[in-house]
């Protein structure tokens, strides 16, 4: 007991800490109890999370070959004639 | 300690990530990819710095970010907007109509953020100021942890708190007018 019950705007306010895994257990422990009771908060935390999912899937790039090999070659040739 | 001769077999699989970071800090694939030759060079001469057992990939990003700050910022023509607007909570969702929506199964904003391509989420990642920029793709992209960032970028951790709150709403807004430009998403917010 003891947990102070926080309504909608406070849940929003922290959805970004929560999801993140960034709050004391406390407020974790809040929010969650909020969650477990609102439809809507729980709808906009699943979009969110849904967002940060691809937004990381789709900053993906391929690395060009020549670059692979124009770094392999550079450290080789710092070993053989360190600059540093 | 950690021994130079292991470098490569160590550091060389974290190359794809540091790329497409250092695309997104240059919006330029010539730049990145020398920012990601010096990042190995430097890396490679500083590791025997390096404590074993420590975040190896954290301790690339902190030298890539630190030459990206140090070198390719400094040779920019344009000055740099240093802030981003204030943009409200649920930005994305609220336009995409979230919060109307009812029922079980995928929903339609779910299913709109599908329509954003590569190209879409790159290009609103890339219009956010660098110290957002930054912010939002060492934690949305790479999942650094806000402390990891502090200590990649050299910021209180306040500070690395508020910019990626910040940024991914700043970021929200650019994505939905790239969106509403090509018309993927519905500027009314009913694409339904």
């Amino acid at each position: 007991m003891g947990t102070a019950f926080v309504n909608c705007d406070e849940t929003i306010e922290r959805l970004y800490s929560y999801l993140d895994g960034e709050l004391t257990d406390d407020r974790r422990r809040e929010i969650a109890q909020h969650l477990d009771l609102c439809g809507p908060c729980v709808h906009a935390f699943g979009f969110e999370a849904e967002l940060r999912k691809v937004i990381a899937n789709r900053c993906r790039d391929h690395v060009p070959d020549a670059l692979i090999d124009r770094v392999a070659s550079a450290l080789k040739e710092e070993q053989i004639h360190p600059q540093g | 300690m950690a021994d130079q001769a292991q470098f490569s077999d160590l550091a060389m699989e974290y190359m794809p990530a540091l790329y497409s970071a250092a695309l997104r800090m240059t919006r330029n694939p010539a730049d990145a990819e020398d920012l990601v030759q010096e990042t190995y060079l430097k890396a490679y001469r500083s590791f025997a710095g390096f404590e074993s057992g420590t975040n190896l990939k954290a301790w690339l990003y902190r030298i890539l970010t630190n030459t990206y700050i140090n070198t390719y910022r400094a040779k920019k023509r344009r000055p740099e907007i240093a802030d981003v607007e204030d943009v409200e909570d649920l930005y994305l969702y609220r336009r995409l109509g979230g919060d109307q929506a009812a029922g079980l199964g995928r929903s339609a904003e779910d299913e709109a953020l599908d329509r954003f391509t590569d190209t879409d989420v790159k290009a609103a990642i890339e219009s956010l100021p660098d110290s957002f920029r930054i912010a939002v793709l060492l934690a949305d992209v790479e999942g650094f942890s806000y402390k990891e960032i502090a200590d990649i970028t050299d910021v209180p951790i306040g500070t690395v708190m508020s910019r990626i709150h910040r940024g991914r709403k700043a970021l929200q807004k650019a994505l939905f007018e790239f969106g509403s430009a090509r018309g993927l998403v519905g500027a009314s917010g009913d694409g339904r």
